[in-house]
């Protein structure tokens, strides 16, 4: 056990844990943010995207050992108070069916839109791709992500 | 058309009131039954009881009207379309409805009903009755105020008017509608005159959701909860011989390790057990080794560092294996029939033309992406059990026989679900959670990694069709259909499904291998696969009979209406104009040079749905691009909602017909995780374009209709551009490149 000092979704904590815990399950268990999903566990269906200095991140497979100081944001850490354009486009389109993958793709999107503002329809087939959603709720959450896209431009 | 939707009911029944003691009226009821005679609803709401009802309505002294409702929510929207169908009888504006999950921590929480494809089919009445009924006695209630006939006044969006142009709001009269009796009969509103149904309601859980809440059963947590990991045999067949824990015991954050599985053994063999359910203790027959602790991840490594031996208790199976008495059963004679009209033998040997297809489909699993959990917490007093699980009922009359409790002290709470897909229909986990929770005697979480969930879960059964059809004169004349399955055969009325009733000598038959390997429902049972055969195998005979696939289809249909077989319950008029919409909105045969297009139709869930698929030939593979999706399912509800479950029915269907591939190898999964297990991806999709055959028939299942025409019309698109004959799923193990010789 060891003690990490990280600030998540702008606040400074510090948690006290084996150094091999993935970030995840440090947010779920210890920080009780249970907005963070667990899906795989090998960082391959994205539902425990985080933003790790801005970067959509697996929170499944990142130790908290390599977090020391840290910048993370998480889908409860996205906003204050009101919504993110990519939430509300969203709820616009009414995207999601069970929402177990949403949060995860909410945070990629997020993330992919602060780098690329004007994606194409490639470029967002492209930056969603790791993300699964079982329901496939694909088609929404493209067209969701074009008009968070225009929101905020 | 006949409007069957204005009924007028006189059912005492089905629902209670009482007046709040904060103000304002309480309705309870059922969505399917009647409740007790002796039921009351509280008075107070934070003491909702949902044993005697399974949803309230609150009518708040400002008219607000609140629902609330257990009802679990899978993903295919009931939680929001059934409110809507309240609220329209009701006669409120939507703005001025709220849906509130009721409390789970609340005694006595059961009796719920389980979502699916026949939730918003059977409840239609219920709810519609509920709404007319509260509406009717907020209008008496009013009547009585103004001293007039109830007969002269008339509500509409929350405000009650009488003859002489004065108005009560529902909220004004709500204390005193609580002291009436319940009306015996009321009148349903016209399909023209709803103002809710059919108009788009989002998701009324979206604020939720889209901010990361904590809705779902991974999610509950209760102070001085622990976490459990169940280490299971890594094949069927296999059971435990011995362990060693020391090294997970050394871990700091491993409280215990354990073993459970007596309990259900016992269970197992006692007389009363029904084999029919035998699903439902998965591996009984071993001792399972559970790890407690205090985190996830201490639970997960602790896993990782048992050491346990296994012995094969029965067979270690293999899909080489499964594949060989499949296709021994379908070769063979001791089929049972299912259907038989005419006689087919003798429509072959006439036949100018035979056409002969075998079709295959591994097994498959579930893949919620919210892995199975469940919350336990036993004590002397009772049994409290918290997740998600489609059938809560169940789930507390095996818990209690496992723990030999009254049915009365286990409460079984539903929390959201992160999908469903027929896997939480079974509840082995719960059962796991319950018999960890006795012994360690603290509130306890169960786990599953994306491993356990693909290992040793409930599957899709493998299965394998062979269809023979006979031509004459360029027109079907006979048709027969043997399944060969593993463990169980297609179930009630889908040997009646089409093509039955449209060829004249036609025959079903069915065989079944039994494995123990578990298997069960997976999103439109046997549909999903079945579908895919015939509807390619129906291209082919097209071909054969030199007429277009979707005429050959309207051809057949003909012959079906005005049928009187009432095992027939398919609509032939219902199904040809589904698919003469989905032509039309295709542009079938008439679309952009390099566009290839591939049909299918299916009836399934009393919902008939006809699908155009769109691909394009990319470095000589296909990429789907588009489909077009023509569905008649009586009323539509709620668009959104509705079109959302198309689309994911719809790329649900390409998906597990392109890459769904599942293998055992000694009774051991071959793939566990998503690294190797191919789920479809945004990068693979098509944009599904969804239209709806107008209708003010009764509504009927969305959440799973989608999906069966999708494989064959698909299947379909690729032989129109390449000619290649798909025949086993997955398609992607056997697609040969267009540029490799195969015609234009």
């Amino acid at each position: 056990m060891a003690s990490y000092n990280l600030k998540i979704n702008g606040k400074a904590v510090t948690v006290t844990l084996d150094e091999d815990t993935p970030l995840l399950w440090v947010l779920r268990d210890e920080l009780n943010l249970m907005g963070t999903k667990f899906g795989c566990g090998i960082a391959q269906c994205g539902a425990c995207t985080v933003h790790l200095d801005g970067t959509a991140v697996r929170s499944c497979s990142i130790p908290i050992a390599s977090l020391e100081g840290a910048n993370i944001t998480t889908i409860e850490g996205l906003e204050d108070e009101k919504l993110h354009p990519v939430q509300e486009a969203w709820k616009e389109l009414d995207v999601p069916q069970c929402g177990y993958c949403q949060a995860g793709q909410i945070m990629t999107a997020t993330s992919f839109l602060s780098q690329n503002p004007n994606p194409n329809n490639k470029d967002i087939r492209n930056a969603m791709n790791g993300n699964l959603c079982r329901c496939a709720s694909y088609n929404r959450i493209e067209k969701a992500v074009a008009l968070a896209a225009k929101k905020m431009s | 058309m006949e409007n069957k939707n204005k009924l007028t009911f006189s059912r005492r029944n089905f629902l209670r009131t009482s007046a709040l003691a904060s103000g304002g009226l309480l309705i309870g009821f059922n969505f399917l039954t009647s409740c007790a005679e002796t039921a009351t609803p509280p008075v107070d709401v934070s003491k909702l009881n949902f044993k005697d009802f399974n949803a309230f309505i609150k009518i708040a002294e400002n008219g607000y009207v609140t629902i609330f409702s257990p009802n679990p929510e899978i993903g295919q929207g009931v939680k929001t379309s059934m409110p809507m169908i309240i609220a329209e009888e009701l006669d409120v504006p939507w703005e001025h409805i709220s849906v509130a999950q009721g409390n789970l921590d609340t005694e006595n929480f059961s009796r719920q009903v389980a979502g699916g494809s026949q939730s918003i089919r059977f409840g239609w009445d219920a709810l519609r009755q509920t709404g007319a009924t509260a509406k009717q006695m907020l209008i008496n209630a009013a009547a009585i105020k103004w001293n007039v006939d109830a007969s002269s006044c008339t509500a509409s969006a929350g405000i009650i008017k009488n003859a002489n142009g004065e108005t009560l709001g529902y909220g004004d009269v709500v204390n005193e509608a609580a002291h009436l009796e319940v009306p015996e009969n009321v009148t349903l509103k016209d399909t023209k005159d709803y103002k809710i149904i059919g108009k788009d309601a989002i998701n009324v859980d979206i604020d939720d959701i889209i901010t990361g809440k904590p809705l779902f059963g991974l999610d509950y947590k209760v102070d001085g909860m622990l976490y459990a990991s169940v280490l299971r045999p890594p094949a069927f067949g296999q059971v435990l011989e011995s362990y060693d824990a020391t090294e997970a015991k050394a871990l700091p954050g491993v409280i215990d390790v354990i073993t459970i599985g007596e309990k259900a053994r016992k269970y197992l063999n006692q007389e009363s057990f029904d084999p029919s359910a035998h699903w439902s203790v998965r591996l009984s027959k071993t001792d399972k080794v559970v790890v407690i602790g205090k985190t996830t991840w201490d639970v997960i490594k602790g896993k990782k560092a048992l050491k346990a031996k296994w012995k094969n208790e029965s067979s270690t199976e293999n899909t080489e294996k499964h594949d060989e008495e499949l296709l021994k059963i379908l070769d063979g004679k001791n089929l049972d029939i299912r259907r038989e009209d005419g006689n087919v033998k003798k429509a072959l040997a006439e036949a100018d033309k035979v056409l002969e297809r075998t079709y295959e489909s591994p097994f498959l699993p579930h893949n919620c992406m919210e892995p199975m959990n469940f919350f336990a917490d036993v004590t002397n007093e009772k049994v409290h059990l918290v997740g998600p699980v489609q059938t809560p009922e169940a789930a507390a009359k095996v818990v209690a026989s496992l723990l030999n409790r009254n049915l009365e002290d286990v409460h079984v709470d539903m929390t959201r679900m992160g999908g469903g897909f027929g896997r939480r229909l079974y509840g082995d986990f719960v059962y796991e959670a319950a018999e960890i929770a006795n012994v360690i005697k603290k509130p306890v979480k169960l786990i599953s990694t994306r491993e356990d969930d693909m290992s040793l879960g409930v599957y899709r059964p493998a299965i394998k069709y062979r269809i023979a059809a006979s031509i004459k004169d360029k027109k079907v004349t006979g048709y027969h259909l043997k399944e060969a399955a593993i463990n169980s055969n297609m179930y009630g009325l889908i040997p009646h499904f089409f093509p039955a009733g449209a060829i004249k000598n036609y025959k079903v038959e069915s065989g079944n291998y039994q494995s123990n390997i578990t298997t069960g429902a997976w999103r439109a049972p046997y549909t999903n696969f079945l579908a895919f055969a015939e509807q390619s195998f129906f291209d082919e005979l097209a071909e054969l009979c030199e007429i277009d696939p979707i005429q050959l289809r309207l051809d057949l249909l003909d012959k079906v209406i005005d049928g009187e077989d009432p095992n027939i319950q398919y609509s032939a008029k219902r199904m040809i104009d589904a698919i003469k919409l989905a032509a039309e909105k295709s542009n079938w045969r008439n679309t952009k040079e390099g566009v290839h297009q591939g049909f299918a139709a299916y009836y399934s869930h009393n919902t008939h749905v006809a699908e155009v698929v769109d691909i394009v030939l990319k470095n000589g593979l296909p990429m789907v691009e588009k489909v077009t999706v023509a569905v008649d399912c009586g009323i539509v509800v709620n668009p959104t909602g509705a079109k959302n479950q198309i689309e994911g029915g719809v790329i649900d269907g390409i998906g597990h017909a392109m890459y769904g591939d599942f293998s055992f190898k000694d009774g051991a999964p071959q793939d566990v995780n998503f690294n190797t297990y191919h789920l479809i991806r945004m990068k693979e999709t098509p944009i599904v374009d969804t239209y709806f055959v107008e209708s003010d028939l009764s509504p009927t299942g969305l959440g799973e209709p989608g999906l069966p025409p999708a494989g064959g019309a698909l299947a379909n698109a690729i032989k129109a551009a390449t000619g290649q004959i798909l025949t086993k799923q997955p398609f992607v193990k056997s697609l040969i490149k267009h540029d490799e010789g195969l015609k234009v």
